[in-house]
């Protein structure tokens, strides 16, 4: 059966400042992203063809005329929230493969601090309102009259349920915390870097929805990535190694459209995607050298952990105990910092970590990686992962 | 005019249609008639057996605390003066959940399995919402 295995690569990675108050349209970063992704490939607008935009930020029409792409063959947009970037891979991966196009770009930025932030959301200054879709609904209707109106707080009810049945506690949400910030350590791209954090600054955060403290949620910033996608005979005359797209695949929770009722909190999208991704891939969670998983909140790294099979339900608590996350541990996880301490960039900044890892060019490097892990996690738990190597 | 100042639904399409069985303080679910599935949501069709055609019927009101989470902080004015607040997942004696408030209990005493009951809140005079009260009043702060 013919597969997307080793179809497609990663072949140039691109990436803005890291801020908090951009003074720049989304569009302009995300030309600024692009325009890096190009340089570090080697690659022309003329040999862009392609576009799989994640979000809704972005429209194909601009982008396309400001880069002066006078014929672009494949253009089509991902909504699965931040799941969205790393199943936008999917999509150009299978574009290239099929030669319906020939070089993908997949660019996403937003000023995720200064016009959208969460907590600006419900009053009158907010200057974008969130896009109205199935999620917008339920919350709309069935759970912001309740006041739940926020990820932090639907996420906190898998979160409480998972420590209600297996004790989970804060020292070990704190430790995927941690983690994050003594990585960023490393990063001078990342916001929180030369600002280190310890177990005492963790547990004494506000709480803002049990058992989430501040800490346990990801940053708020601006900024644009942008990845460039094209095949393995394409990849041979470009400036960097390629990055090989293994093993790929996208999952939807059932349904994916209402938190409460799901049979089981703790099955989501990535749960029906990871055995998908690792049979294309050919390879199991032992042979996997780090992995870049979306951080939007300290739990829900822990949730994907389980859903991935790194550990079985119920016992990611005392998986990520004893510095299992960390550089030098036996799993490292969000190496440039993550969602937590380099930047919220719908975890496409996770993409471009991995690619730099698998090409040894990373800021903190995995010595000898050659298998990568990516995730993507959006929406109400939607998510998707790509199995990446060198 | 209400000076109710929190989010209200806007019980657009069947969504509406729940909402005005909580007017009238019962609450009801859609029921497949073909297979008998209880659902919620409200859906146009039964995801069981592809049926289209479900009535409204009234639920036991009894469940159960399926999971929960208290907000410190919350993220629209008209929370501010509740805080902290649990929001809850209930789970009906038909198997459907709900978001909801569970009243006269202290957040810190909420934990899996505790048995409720509904009661209704008229928070505005079109607007009802369902909400949930422990059934053994023993339990109760």
């Amino acid at each position: 059966m013919q597969t997307l295995r080793d179809q497609a690569c990663i072949v140039g990675v691109g990436e803005t400042a890291y801020t908090r108050g951009s003074q720049k349209s989304v569009l302009r970063l995300v030309l600024e992203a692009a325009r890096h992704a190009m340089a570090d490939a080697g690659v022309t607008t003329g040999d862009i063809d392609g576009f799989v935009l994640p979000g809704s930020y972005l429209f194909q029409e601009q982008l396309a005329a400001n880069l002066g792409i006078n014929d672009l063959r494949y253009s089509t947009y991902i909504q699965m929230g931040g799941a969205s970037p790393v199943t936008a891979l999917q999509s150009a991966a299978m574009a290239v493969a099929m030669e319906i196009a020939t070089y993908v770009l997949v660019p996403f930025g937003w000023n995720g601090y200064s016009e959208v932030r969460v907590s600006r959301r419900e009053t009158p200054q907010a200057v974008l309102r969130p896009t109205e879709n199935a999620m917008s609904r339920a919350v709309r209707n069935f759970y912001a009259p309740y006041g739940a109106l926020a990820p932090v707080q639907y996420y906190a009810w898998l979160a409480m349920r998972h420590r209600a049945l297996y004790g989970t506690t804060d020292e070990q949400m704190g430790e995927v915390a941690l983690t994050c910030r003594a990585h960023a350590q490393h990063n001078p791209m990342a916001y929180m870097y030369d600002r280190p954090l310890t177990i005492e600054d963790y547990l004494k955060s506000p709480m803002l929805a049990s058992p989430f403290r501040i800490l346990d949620c990801c940053l708020e910033t601006d900024g644009a990535c942008a990845v460039i996608v094209t095949t393995p005979d394409r990849a041979r005359d470009l400036r960097h190694d390629p990055v090989y797209i293994m093993g790929i695949a996208e999952g939807h929770p059932y349904p994916a459209d209402d938190i409460p009722n799901r049979a089981d909190f703790f099955k989501i999208g990535l749960s029906f995607a990871a055995p998908r991704a690792f049979a294309m891939a050919g390879v199991t969670p032992q042979d996997i050298d780090f992995v870049e998983v979306y951080d939007c909140f300290t739990y829900v790294v822990m949730l994907q952990l389980e859903a991935l099979g790194f550990c079985a339900q119920g016992e990611v608590g005392g998986f990520v105990e004893g510095g299992r996350l960390r550089i030098d541990g036996a799993l490292p996880c969000n190496t440039h910092g993550g969602l937590h301490s380099e930047a919220h960039v719908w975890g496409l900044n996770h993409v471009v970590e991995a690619a730099r890892q698998l090409r040894h060019e990373a800021a903190l490097q995995v010595p000898d990686c050659e298998v990568g892990l990516v995730t993507g996690w959006g929406d109400f738990g939607d998510g998707s992962l790509a199995i990446l190597r060198r | 005019m209400s000076d109710y100042a929190k989010p209200l639904p806007r019980g657009e399409d069947l969504n509406g249609e729940f909402y005005q069985f909580c007017k009238q303080h019962e609450l009801r679910f859609q029921r497949c008639q073909d297979c008998g599935i209880w659902r919620h949501m409200p859906r146009e069709s039964c995801a069981a057996c592809g049926s289209f055609n479900w009535s409204w019927e009234r639920s036991s009101g009894r469940g159960q605390v399926f999971s929960w989470t208290v907000i410190h902080r919350a993220l629209h004015p008209g929370f501010t003066p509740d805080v902290p607040y649990a929001t809850v997942v209930i789970e009906l004696a038909e198997g459907v959940r709900m978001i909801s408030h569970v009243l006269d209990l202290a957040p810190e005493r909420l934990r899996v399995g505790l048995p409720v009951a509904v009661v209704f809140e008229d928070v505005t005079p079109e607007v009802t919402l369902p909400k949930f009260r422990p059934l053994s009043q023993s339990i109760a702060v």
